[in-house]
This record gives structure tokens, sequence and C-alpha cells, in this order.
């Protein structure tokens, strides 16, 4: 089972002077369990993809959404199932808090879904586990009052209590502070280590390089590049030509290669970057 | 769904014609002018002139069609109704009679006279909205607030205020759009139930809404005053408005033909 997208054109207010084309014949795929980045510009349509993902918007032609089989263009289908199923938490998602108590907000999903009162309570339970609260000090409190990093997670845990089987996050670390990144990435990475599938937007290439296997690079709404992370990070060329950057370690590498040659700057983490700089220093000194 | 498109407040349509270029103050007298008249005539073929005189200039403002008829949509149902009452509870001589309800010959025309006088009224207006841009129009407010001032009016406060409102309208319209969308991701629905049911659904869309518009107005208070933006100061403008020749030439024709026009019907 897995999300499809065939050929995904969309443009904005179509038909008038400002129409601009948001998305041109995007075609992907997210397999079950997998985690997927999809990196890219501001504008270059990311926002727009992740939107068409749970049926916000509504491709324009049949056949190019697919989720689990079901085609989300068809007028039949439970859009609420879908949305279920493909939990999304967009940008900044600490915005949509909007209840007295923590428990009462991360409560409204399920309750939207008809759940039963005492499964909402486990799931509350759960999905603020899994973002490392403590569901006895914090259901209680306003989500106003909390801090960031907490009202991020917050908002994360109401879509994570919709149990979604696929979970599409677009840049969950914006604005944070850096450990509560890090705190961050590593519950999604165990939330994803329970079964759960993962896309993840960003414009971050440390963070996406850290936690995704497969990358989609999208500029000015087509696809540029596509592989695993690997392959993708491989083609510096391309990535500087797209205007991204490399992780700063494998930039550090690719520098040293240029002036020293015979590195190999195919290094995404910074244990095996720390090698390799080191390996470098030990031949430096032997040609004194 | 998506709200901000149903809305043409504020929506200024780039292009350059002459109807573009006028001194924004030429085209919001003649817009007030205009309205007036519309209420004064009482002849269809005066409505009819008027009408032919609207879609002429909007053919000379190159601003397609379909965003006035958008501007009708959202008082379509006023119009509906309206015309449905003057048609069929007006007394006079009937004309045809169905289902119990008569329609007459003074209910037919009084519903013709709204018709095409709410019509004119959006199109006039939106004639203004859609070819002047939202900052050209309150220096041309401010202008025209001007002569109030000797009553105590502050007409640049007031201009600051609307500027500040219009300036804001599409970026509150588009954080409606984001949180109905996060909202429904979160499984909300806002399209069906009974009516209080929906005003019930609204509540997790307008509690964000409002904080994050108090947010707003604190940051941006404290940023006019970084700019040392005091109340009661004289301020200038970066583009001073100035009549030129084409501004007089329209509105001597314009005028003279709308007085021409109500005298004669």
């Amino acid at each position: 089972m897995s999300i499809e997208v065939k050929d995904l054109t969309y443009i904005y207010d179509e038909g008038f002077v400002f129409a601009k084309k948001a998305l041109s014949n995007i075609s992907l795929n997210i397999l079950e369990g997998e985690i997927v980045g999809i990196i890219g510009h501001t504008g270059s349509g990311k926002s727009t993809l992740v939107q068409h993902l749970n049926g916000l918007i509504k491709p324009k032609k049949a056949n190019t959404v697919v989720i689990d089989g079901v085609d989300i263009f068809d007028s039949k289908i439970n859009l609420k199932e879908i949305r279920r199923k493909v939990g999304v938490v967009f940008q900044y998602p600490e915005m949509q808090l909007f209840e007295e108590t923590v428990e009462k907000d991360v409560s409204f999903g399920p309750r939207n879904l008809n759940i039963p009162e005492e499964d909402v309570k486990e799931r509350v339970k759960n999905a603020l586990e899994m973002v490392s609260l403590d569901y006895e000090k914090y259901k209680d409190r306003s989500p106003f009052l909390l801090s960031g990093g907490e009202k991020r997670r917050v908002a994360i845990a109401g879509i994570l209590a919709m149990n979604p089987k696929y979970l599409v996050l677009d840049e969950p670390t914006a604005g944070l502070d850096p450990w509560v990144r890090v705190e961050i990435l590593n519950e999604l990475l165990a939330i994803n280590g329970k079964g759960t599938t993962l896309v993840i937007v960003s414009h971050d290439m440390d963070e996406i390089s850290k936690i995704a296997s497969r990358i989609y690079v999208l500029n000015r709404g087509s696809l540029a590049l596509e592989g695993s992370s690997d392959y993708v990070f491989s083609q510096f060329e391309r990535i500087k030509e797209l205007g991204l950057s490399l992780p700063q370690i494998t930039e550090i590498l690719y520098m040293l290669n240029k002036k020293l040659g015979g590195v190999d700057y195919n290094k995404l983490d910074i244990d095996s970057g720390t090698d390799e700089i080191l390996s470098c220093i030990k031949r430096c000194n032997k040609w004194k | 769904m998506e709200i901000k498109n149903s809305l043409t407040i504020g929506q200024y349509v780039p292009a350059d014609s002459i109807i573009h270029k006028l001194d924004p103050r030429t085209k919001l007298i003649s817009v007030l002018f205009f309205m007036v008249i519309i209420f004064l005539i009482e002849n269809l073929i005066g409505y009819l002139i008027l009408l032919l005189l609207i879609c002429l200039l909007i053919v000379i403002s190159r601003v397609q069609f379909k965003y006035f008829i958008r501007g009708l949509r959202p008082i379509l149902i006023l119009i509906v109704f309206t015309v449905f009452l003057q048609l069929f509870f007006t007394k006079g001589t009937p004309l045809v009679s169905m289902l119990g309800l008569i329609i007459t010959k003074e209910g037919v025309n009084l519903a013709i006279f709204i018709f095409l006088r709410l019509v004119l009224l959006v199109f006039s207006s939106s004639l203004l909205t859609l070819t002047t841009s939202p900052m050209e129009l309150t220096s041309a407010l401010e202008w025209t607030l001007y002569p109030f001032k000797v009553f105590g009016l502050p007409s640049s406060e007031i201009s600051m205020m609307m500027t500040i409102a219009l300036r804001f309208i599409p970026t509150i319209l588009e954080e409606t759009d984001r949180l109905m969308k996060a909202q429904m991701a979160r499984g909300a629905d806002f399209e069906s139930g009974g009516l209080l049911k929906r005003i019930q659904n609204m509540i997790p869309i307008l509690v964000p809404l409002f904080i994050s518009a108090f947010r707003r107005a604190d940051e941006l208070a404290i940023a006019m005053e970084a700019r040392c933006f005091q109340v009661g100061v004289k301020r200038t403008h970066l583009k001073e408005l100035c009549f030129n020749k084409r501004d007089y030439l329209f509105l001597v024709f314009f005028i003279s033909i709308i007085i021409v026009v109500s005298f004669i019907f």
C-alpha cells in the first residue's frame, strides 16, 4: 500500500490575471514504512503538494493522487476517511491551537472522527507520550501558556491522536531552538519506528539528510531530483544550481576535495565526515 | 473552497489603461456622483444608457468582465430577494397570476429598476476598486475628508486606519484559509449541520484568528513606533496626488453626460 502521485499539475486562480502554476507534472510514490523527504525553496510548490495528499486540494484529473488504492478525485469517497489515514501537520501548527486545555485540543481530531470517549482519552495519552509530553502534567494546562517547543509538540500530538497511517509534516522544526529541533526529529524517528510512514517537507538539508531515506527535490513546481538520500546528495553541482545547500559536513568535505583532491566527500553524517577530515589531516602531515 | 476568491474588496487588478492612470480622486468623485444619479433616474432608457456607459468604461479599463460578475456574487441573494418581493408584492394592474400570486405591471417595472440599480451600484464601485490600488484609494479618501477637519475629523488618522485595514484583509483571509485547512486536516467539518452547529464549528478558526490578529496589531504598533509614527502630526506622502489634463477632461465629460441623462430621463 502506498501514496501514489501521478502527473499532478495544479494552477492557482486558473483563468485569472493572477493565475500561477504551482505544480507541473509531479509524480511520486511513498511506500509504507519509509521516511521520505521533500525539499525545495519557498514557493517551489511544497505546501501545495502537501495539501493534495489529504484531499484539501482536489486534483482536476482522475488517478493523479491515489492513496492505498483510493483515488481522491472520486467524488464518492469520504474525505474524512482520507484525512484520518493521512495526517498533515502544517507549517507552524501551533497556530491552530484553540482549546482551553491541552487535553481538549489534542482530542479535537479523534472526537471529529466519532471515536468513543474512553478511546479518545487513551489516544490523547499515547499521542502526548509520543512527543515526550507527560500526560498528567500537561493535560489541564492552557496550550497558549506553553513554550514554543511545547506548543509545537501539542499541535503534532493533535494529528498523532488521529492514528494516521501516513504522517506528513510541513517544516516540522521551523523556528525552533536547535536542541528542540533535535528532540523533535528523534521523536519523529521513534514514531516511524512504530510503523507510521513519514513525509517530511523541509528546506534544511542537514535535517533531511539525517532522517530521510528517500528524497524528492522540487524546483519551481517540478521535480528536479529524486532518489535515495545518498544519491541526491552526491549530485552536488545540481543541488547548488537549484540554490539549495548541502549538509554542512558534506560542504566542508567538498571544499577540502577542491583544495586538496582525493577526499571522499559523499559523507552525510558528522561521524563519518569527521573520520574523513581526520584522514585528510593525517595525509597532509605525511606530506610535510 | 478558497474564501479569498469570493471577495472583491481590495482586489486591485493591475492593467495598463486610461482608467487605471486617472487620479484616484477623479474616480472617487465620479463614482460618488454616479451613485447619486442612479437613485435620481426613474426611466428605463436612462438606466440602459448608464449601463451602456459603465460597460464602455469597463471595456476601456481592460479588466476582464468576470471580475465584475464575481463582485455581484456576494449580493446575489439580496438581488434575487428584492426582485422577488417587488415582482409579487407590488399593487397595481395585474399582468399574470399564478399559484395565487399576482404579478402586476408596476411590479415588473419596479423589479427591473431595482435589479438595474443594484447591478449599476456594484459595477461602478467594482470599477473603482478594481482599477485603483488600495493605497491610492485611501489617499483619495483622505483628500475628500480633509475639509471635515474643521469639525475635528482626523482625516489622516482615518485614512491610516483604512490603509492598515485594507492591507490586512488579504492577510487575514489567507490565514482563515490556512486555519480552515489545518482544522479540516483534523477532521473538522465546515460544510454540514444546521446554523447553530455551523457557528459552533467556526470556533476552532475564530479563536486562533483573533489571537493572531491581536498579536499582529501589537507587532505593527511597535514597528510603527520604531519608525517614529505619531498621531496628529502632518504626514507627507511618497506619491503626491495630482490632477492631470486627462482628469479634468474625464470629469467634464463624465459628469456632463450623467447630468444630461438625468435631466432628460
